[in-house]
């Protein structure tokens, strides 16, 4: 019984990509799977992100790197050795994983602006990179040799599967997240958000956590973006680096509540789902960044907790469910 | 010595861009310096500030250097604005706010600047002329924006040293808590420094404008050189920024000369996070 109770907060994340993994399986329609796959990729980079972010408190502002990096990795191995997508994501994910570790030796020694400042110049400087990289195709980027699909089944199946593939890792995510959340590393990570010298004094070895935190957060991103060109058939840099799209992650988190395991969920599936209304609506679709600008100035000023920080500090008799 | 001669051909140029590109960086520095707040709204301002060039000398005839002014002042009524309804509330809370914050403003900008001026690129054909140094051809819009930049420059530092205004920025900078003990007005001082961070902003944009074509979006280019000269010049170290400016301007025109230009921005960005690990005070800034 005492068991459950501590994972009681896994419930209602759980149901949630639950009912919305079920609903374009029970319609059987294509566009709703789409739709469905937009949103869990934004939950599975934005609870990842959130790990770092959330729970340790660096504030990555180019954490879409290892979404590109382990992607250009995995579609490479794929396309040009011939690799099955399950090797492909897994060497996408460890790629990233090891990025996020030499990366971490070096830049997590700086805090605050510091450090976000630092994660934009190591997205810019591998996009750059990238960009000049023949192996990688450079700037025109690889596309994926239609006989890839061929092994799955043909293209209209391996979209299928890639589906179920999205689907898992965001479980895996929700999952990671919410065991770094409970765990007693994850408590000295938020021991280190809250105050990082006074963590180090209690006996947190900052450097290492802060590490690990990294490379939990880099894992699972560098896998989504090598299903993602897979299941687009192609990379080229400017799609893999996009800064606006590290930038909409830290908007997700924010909205649903950092630190949080459901957060993240949450602002993902309201960020998506809003970004559909306004490019479609008639009013809005011209400056519909601009109404996002809007909207993340008001949460910013008036709610820096996020929908779920709010409705924690406000009924307090929520705290046990939405963790 | 053929990358000799070419190194001579692309350096003067180099010099001059790094002049305007120190006035941009030191809008930025400056904020940062005063108020600890990395404006992320700073590229598309330096996007209006080419737009005003393009209004007021395209559609209403004056000299785009007499209509610097107006963009100055435009600028820092806008950076003042900019202040009050965005940064103002989290000037204490943590980095991520006033970061998403002032983000939240380059959204609104780019949003509102891409519905009514679209994406597409925007040139203002100004040509003064150009004469030959040695075997280098120096454009006259490159020579007066150095110009005014240096001038720029000068009128910041007289500002800063000089005036009572100046010294109440330097004071908040260096400690604010103390400052408004000693009865510094300190949100005036705040949203003044704002402005002027923003004005230099504009003011390097509307430069920029009468050299190279640009749109709305390309702002963001110079956003990301004003970090990278920011931190060679020490972040919050406002004159370091000009010779973190040339420093980047002598990168780029020498970078040509041996490799090939799509490499420039991995040197930049490399280097960029080097110095923010070796010496995140800057090159010229003194260990805290």
């Amino acid at each position: 019984m005492k068991y459950w109770r501590s994972h009681l907060g896994l419930l209602l994340p759980l149901l949630l990509i639950s009912g919305m993994i079920l609903w374009p399986v029970l319609t059987g329609n294509v566009s709703n799977r789409e739709i469905v796959f937009t949103i869990l990729k934004a939950i599975a980079l934005a609870s990842s992100l959130n790990i770092l972010l959330g729970y340790t408190g660096y504030v990555s502002f180019g954490h879409i790197v290892f979404y590109g990096f382990g992607g250009y990795i995995g579609l490479y191995l794929v396309n040009e050795q011939g690799w099955s997508i399950w090797m492909g994501m897994l060497a996408g994910g460890i790629s990233s994983g090891t990025l996020a570790f030499l990366l971490g030796k070096a830049i997590l020694r700086l805090r605050g602006a510091y450090f976000a400042l630092a994660t934009i110049g190591i997205n810019e400087a591998m996009e750059a990179f990238i960009n000049n990289f023949d192996l990688f195709g450079g700037p025109i980027g690889m596309t994926l040799n239609f006989s890839v699909y061929r092994a799955y089944g043909g293209a209209a199946q391996a979209l299928s599967m890639s589906f179920y593939i999205m689907a898992v890792l965001t479980f895996v995510a929700i999952i990671v997240s919410h065991l770094v959340r409970t765990s007693k590393f994850g408590l000295g990570l938020q021991a280190i958000r809250e105050n990082e010298d006074a963590a180090e004094v209690m006996g947190v070895v900052a450097p290492n956590a802060k590490t690990w935190a990294y490379i939990l957060s880099a894992i699972i991103p560098g896998m989504v973006g090598v299903l993602f060109f897979f299941k687009n058939g192609n990379v080229e840099p400017h799609v893999a680096f996009p800064l606006h799209s590290s930038i909409e992650l830290l908007v997700m988190v924010m909205l649903g509540g950092q630190g949080t395991v459901l957060g993240p969920i949450l602002g993902a599936l309201v960020y998506q789902g809003m970004r559909g209304y306004l490019v479609t609506s008639n009013i809005f679709k011209d400056i519909q960044l601009s109404v996002s600008g809007v909207l993340l100035l008001l949460i910013v000023l008036f709610i820096p907790a996020g929908a779920i920080g709010w409705l924690r500090h406000r009924f307090s008799a929520l705290r046990r469910v939405l963790a | 010595m053929q990358q000799i001669s070419l190194l001579l051909a692309s350096l003067p140029d180099g010099i001059l861009l790094g002049f305007v590109y120190g006035v941009a960086a030191m809008g930025l520095t400056l904020i940062w310096g005063v108020m600890n707040v990395i404006n992320l709204a700073h590229g598309p301002i330096i996007a209006l500030g080419m737009f005003g060039t393009f209004f007021i000398f395209i559609r209403m005839g004056i000299n785009p250097y007499l209509g610097l002014l107006l963009v100055a002042i435009l600028g820092l009524i806008i950076g003042v604005l900019i202040y009050f309804l965005a940064v103002h509330r989290v000037i204490n809370a943590p980095h991520l706010s006033s970061l998403l914050a002032t983000f939240s403003v380059n959204m609104i900008i780019i949003g509102l600047g891409t519905a009514a001026l679209t994406t597409s690129p925007y040139n203002v054909d100004f040509n003064v002329g150009s004469f030959r140094l040695g075997s280098t051809v120096i454009l006259v819009t490159r020579l007066i924006a150095a110009g005014i930049a240096i001038l720029f420059t000068g009128g910041l530092y007289l500002f800063l040293y000089k005036t009572r205004p100046g010294k109440f920025i330097r004071a908040v900078t260096n400690n604010r808590a103390a400052a408004e003990l000693m009865g510094v007005p300190s949100t005036r001082i705040l949203a003044l420094s704002f402005g002027l961070g923003t004005m230099l902003a504009a003011v390097s944009g509307a430069l920029i404008a009468t050299f190279f074509p640009f749109s709305i979006l390309s702002g963001t280019s110079y956003e990301l050189k004003s970090f990278v000269i920011g931190v060679l010049g020490g972040l919050g170290n406002p004159i370091g920024a000009l010779f973190g400016g040339l420093i980047l301007g002598v990168l780029e025109g020498s970078i040509t000369a041996f490799m090939e230009t799509s490499w420039v921005p991995v040197i930049e960005f490399g280097l960029f996070v080097v110095i923010l690990l070796v010496r995140p005070y800057g090159l010229f800034g003194a260990k805290k």
